[in-house]
């Protein structure tokens, strides 16, 4: 490429094109595209194209082995799904999991945020503390977190000896709804720190004058926060909520670290399931059909989000 | 500022507790884990449980530097440093052509990109296992780097697109008088200028590319090519994990990514707060 022309090229906004010869309005056209060009091949060959070949992989009975033929089977991947007890199964677990999530890192994360928005000397270290998890990858805080809950383990010990809230003698991973309260509680002290960033953030951009006008008109705490705070940040809410959901369908590490889906197939969440169903039994075909169907789900309910809750600032305004 | 008392007022001194209680519950995790990792296997499940290593023991670090872990370490490394480089200059480079140009097929361009910010990686895993077989991509560090690469391309774009607008078109103009062509352009004006939205998009790349355990455990078959995730997750069986082995091997992983977090924290903020980043 000719370094001359290409120099001559018109940035956004200044347009003196017209006034070019042809060779270098030539140039000057495709300089955006040779910006461009390396990273959008890469982003089309490994995500664009596998995205649209995870629906075309669904409809078939798809084989790996090299030279095997895939029959196309039409819709029967997502019809074996939905008639799937286990698909369902997973798909509830999944499900829970999302509900008893969610709220939970919202509520404290926002709460946190609250306590932390005033900035005195030790908020950076607060910060700092709460943020950890997040950093941690998700396998050694899986690991240590079914450390921390295994029989003999720490939560049994502190709830047993120590608050004397149980026997002490729960066998939290060897059964459906116990796995489930520790793997939800992962997922929440996991979560929190993230949260209360972006509500931290947030905070800052609650207007001071309507606070202190509430305060004069004698409005308590509470009313202040519902109120003043909460639809000031109601962007950074539906935000977080709506993320945690995505994030909360997509749980994996996790499960698949602390239970393995197990006992028996008890904790499979739909993703574990479907890594299963693919890459144990290598029906790459039904595992596809799971993803796509899970993808769906939590576009609509990501839609469906935004469309209920998203506007609740506009309309007040 | 109207609360403001000389002493500590009892709102505050609630504040304070909260926050302490809460973060001993985020932390106690952690360090039980320090501890752990020093404690020899008959110790490691005591009741009641030990906060001090009592004996210490410093057997399961030589044990893990024995099982190979030094060379987990640097494929870690080696993948996530790569990655990293190299999605910080491609998406630049995209962000440049963005922010900096009008173009047909710009809109389109990089509403495709913004797809790929909403679609979950594990939705993408079947056909990029698939892609990967075909390209002979499978149990290689390179296999590990072009994904990592290429997942990381349209949060980055997206992030550094919108620093890279905020650069005024003066200071653009007056470089281009100059006789600077595009390329200069990027390289000496909007990399220098961007470089806190650059640190921000480094940091997040490689975390991610760090921790990275899904598609690892997918692709990487044989244990030269193993990376610290997988390595540790293999530590553990389903009886009689060895948690002292777990936790030493654990703490390799931890601790740079720990160090990171707490020399760079303002990026973590400022990326945060550009939105759309989730840990």
């Amino acid at each position: 490429m000719n370094r001359a022309t290409a120099s001559r090229t018109v940035p956004y906004g200044m347009s003196k094109a017209a006034a070019r010869p042809n060779r270098a309005r030539l140039m000057s056209g495709l300089t955006p595209y040779l910006f461009i060009a390396p990273g959008f091949l890469l982003f089309t060959l490994a995500i664009l194209y596998p995205l649209v070949q995870a629906f075309q992989v669904s409809f078939y009975d798809w084989k790996i082995i090299a030279g095997a033929v895939s029959d196309f089977v039409g819709l029967e991947n997502y019809q074996r799904a939905l008639a799937d007890p286990r698909f369902w199964h997973s798909l509830v677990n999944s499900g829970v999991y999302m509900l008893f999530t969610v709220p939970p890192q919202i509520a404290l994360g926002l709460m946190v945020a609250m306590l932390l928005v005033k900035k005195g000397p030790a908020q950076p270290l607060f910060r700092v503390l709460f943020y950890l998890p997040v950093v941690t990858s998700w396998v050694v805080v899986s690991l240590l977190f079914k450390y921390l809950f295994a029989d003999e383990g720490l939560i049994n010990y502190t709830l047993g000896d120590f608050l004397h809230l149980s026997d002490g003698e729960t066998s939290w991973l060897s059964s459906r709804w116990t796995a489930m309260v520790a793997i939800c509680a992962l997922g929440i002290w996991k979560g929190i720190g993230w949260s209360m960033m972006i509500f931290l953030a947030a905070l800052q951009g609650v207007p001071r004058d309507l606070e202190e006008a509430a305060i004069l008109d004698g409005a308590n705490r509470w009313q202040r926060f519902l109120s003043v705070t909460l639809p000031a940040i109601w962007a950074a809410v539906i935000f977080v909520a709506v993320m945690l959901v995505i994030g909360g369908f997509n749980v994996f590490t996790s499960v698949l670290v602390m239970t393995g889906g197990g006992p028996g197939g008890a904790t499979e969440v739909v993703l574990t399931y479907m890594y299963k169903q693919a890459f144990e039994y290598l029906d790459f075909g039904y595992g596809s059909a799971i993803a796509v169907l899970l993808t769906v789900l939590v576009f609509v309910l990501s839609v469906l989000q935004l469309k209920f809750f998203g506007n609740r600032d506009g309309g007040e305004k | 500022m109207s609360e403001r008392t000389a002493f500590v007022s009892p709102g505050t001194a609630l504040r304070l507790v909260a926050l302490i209680v809460g973060a001993s519950i985020m932390v106690t995790p952690f360090l039980y884990m320090v501890s752990t990792s020093f404690k020899p296997q008959a110790f490691v499940l005591t009741v009641p449980p030990q906060f001090i290593p009592d004996p210490a023991t410093l057997s399961n670090y030589e044990h893990i530097l024995g099982l190979d872990f030094g060379r987990y370490f640097f494929n870690s490394l080696i993948v996530a440093v790569t990655a990293t480089a190299l999605s910080v200059l491609l998406s630049s480079m995209m962000a440049f052509g963005f922010a900096r140009f009008r173009f047909p097929g710009r809109e389109l361009m990089f509403r495709i990109l913004l797809l790929g910010l909403m679609v979950p990686a594990m939705m993408l895993i079947i056909p990029q296992f698939i892609l990967a077989k075909y390209l002979s991509l499978l149990d290689s560090l390179v296999g590990l780097i072009v994904f990592y690469v290429a997942g990381s391309l349209a949060l980055n774009t997206f992030l550094l697109r919108g620093f890279f607008e905020a650069i005024p078109e003066e200071l653009d103009q007056a470089m281009q008088v100059d006789g600077a062509n595009a390329w200069r352009r990027y390289w000496d004006l909007f990399l220098p200028l961007a470089r806190p939205a650059l640190a921000t998009a480094t940091i997040f790349t490689f975390l991610a590319c760090w921790d990275e355990f899904a598609w690892a455990l997918t692709i990487i078959s044989t244990p030269e090519n193993m990376t610290l995730p997988i390595a540790i997750q293999l530590l553990h069986g389903p009886r009689g994990t060895q948690w002292g082995l777990v936790f030493a091997a654990s703490m390799i992983a931890v601790v740079p990514v720990v160090t990171v977090f707490l020399l760079f924290q303002r990026y973590f903020v400022q990326g945060l707060t550009a939105g759309a980043v989730k840990g």
